[in-house]
């Protein structure tokens, strides 16, 4: 059966790029087509009627025509803009980050609903709860779930022994924490320490509303902060183009507080 | 039957390749204006050069606004007729073009070139935030019009900016946000919305 020439699905804006005059190519993560691309046009124009529903860090219900190469937005109607997310420096940055996150660890067409509804709940959670910090870290730890890199916690990458409680080491290319016996063979991993794997342990496999109880010192973030950036740089082999931004936004609040004391 | 035979001389297919690399300007455009410029009168196409060199030679960007200009500093920020207190900031040279044609307007401007981008990778240091910040220090400037775009980097680059110009005690403004001229309200989206009905004014 050939495939109908429209269709029409949910969908979170992740990424747009000009193309042409007043068009853009966007890149949307749906529930069930994964990661599609498509071209809206006319949408940076003043009077586009569909501009403001296609913006970056919006749910949407987009309707597509097939085409021979991108699909076309056809129609587009908001679910929820997530106002909240956007008109928060930090919580829009937050928000691009994961959806930076999303774009580069999915390849076109692939369904992963899990991902997507992850990736909702996301925004959702940055829209209210404080600890942003932690809603990070338990993001970027289930979307490594949910795309393979799931890292190992339990036990030694290399001796499989059982990991005693001490200060034991965290290896990106490994893939997850090396005891101290077999970190001595390996240069490249970072000290881990015991409650940071205690936090990580718990992030990876239990559910947002236990999670989201946790406390972590500020000592406790930054340390799982710089690992998780390390394992997911590792695994894209490149930079991560809005960490780069959430850490000189982070260096000017602090610069700022000190003014004020 | 052909062998060896190019069906355009060296000449043309390299003003083609040249006109090809212009945005929007694809391989069968970019024939069609070479063969369009090989038919017009020498005259013609000798003024098109001789502007487009001029351009390149004659155009900077003023040192003050980083607006274009032949002149440094360029037109506006050399007025005595501008009202010197109020600066409006803009993402790029042509949105001066669209703020001028309205004549209301009667301050000066600032071109950023750019708007903070991260999933781009465009930071605070890669547009003109910190010229902007050395204009300020003069005390002179009594209102800052924040007039970016109305997208996400847009609004991202006009949150970080009033953080770094409001401590400084100098006004700080946005353009109003609603509804454009002309559109049915039917189809405007949640954000518009919002926004135009928290900024509703007195009939």
């Amino acid at each position: 059966m050939p495939k109908p020439r429209s269709y029409q699905t949910e969908a979170i804006i992740i990424k747009k790029t000009k193309l042409g005059e007043a068009d853009r190519i966007l890149t949307f993560y749906t529930p069930h087509l994964g990661k599609i691309q498509a071209v809206a046009k006319g949408v940076r124009r003043p009077r586009s009627k569909m501009a403001g529903h296609l913006e970056l860090l919006t749910h949407s219900l987009v309707s597509l025509a097939r085409g021979r190469n991108l699909d076309t937005v056809t129609g587009c109607q908001t679910i929820n803009s997530f106002l909240l997310l956007k008109s928060d420096l930090r919580l829009a940055s937050y928000g691009l980050y994961a959806t930076e996150l999303v774009n580069q660890f999915t390849a076109d067409h692939i369904e992963n609903y899990p991902l997507f509804q992850l990736l909702l709940e996301t925004m959702h959670r940055l829209c209210q709860s404080s600890n942003n910090e932690l809603t990070l870290r338990y993001f970027e730890l289930q979307l490594l779930n949910e795309v393979g890199y799931r890292p190992q916690l339990q036990q030694c990458v290399s001796c499989h022994l059982p990991l005693e409680p001490t200060t034991n080491s965290f290896s990106p290319s490994a893939g997850g924490v090396l005891c101290p016996n077999c970190s001595q063979s390996q240069p490249l991993a970072y000290p881990l320490s015991v409650n940071g794997l205690k936090v990580l342990r718990l992030l990876q496999s239990s559910d947002y509303s236990t999670a989201e109880k946790l406390k972590m010192n500020p000592e406790l973030a930054g340390e799982l902060e710089g690992l998780m950036r390390n394992y997911l740089k590792y695994l894209l082999e490149r930079e991560i183009k809005s960490a780069a931004w959430l850490d000189s936004l982070k260096e000017q609040t602090k610069e700022t507080a000190l003014l004020q004391e | 039957m052909n062998e060896g035979f190019t069906p355009t001389t060296d000449a043309v297919s390299k003003l083609i390749q040249e006109l090809n690399k212009l945005p929007g300007i694809g391989p069968k455009s970019a024939q069609r204006l070479a063969y369009y410029l090989l038919r017009t009168p020498e005259e013609q196409t000798k003024l098109l050069a001789e502007t487009i060199l001029s351009v390149k030679q004659k155009v900077t960007l003023c040192s003050v606004c980083f607006n274009v200009t032949e002149s440094n500093p360029c037109a506006i920020c050399g007025s005595d007729r501008r009202d010197r207190g109020k600066i409006c900031i803009v993402e790029q040279p042509q949105d001066i073009l669209a703020l001028e044609h309205t004549k209301i307007y009667n301050g000066l401007y600032h071109v950023l070139h750019g708007a903070i981008s991260p999933t781009e990778g465009v930071g605070t240091g890669d547009i003109k935030i910190d010229e902007l910040m050395k204009r300020l220090q003069d005390g002179s400037i009594n209102e800052v019009i924040l007039a970016t775009n109305t997208n996400l980097e847009g609004e991202q680059t006009a949150m970080y900016l009033n953080k770094l110009i409001s401590p400084l005690g100098i006004r700080v403004t946005h353009l109003a946000r609603g509804l454009p001229f002309g559109t049915e309200l039917e189809y405007a989206d949640d954000v518009t919305l919002t926004r135009a009905l928290e900024g509703r004014q007195e009939f």
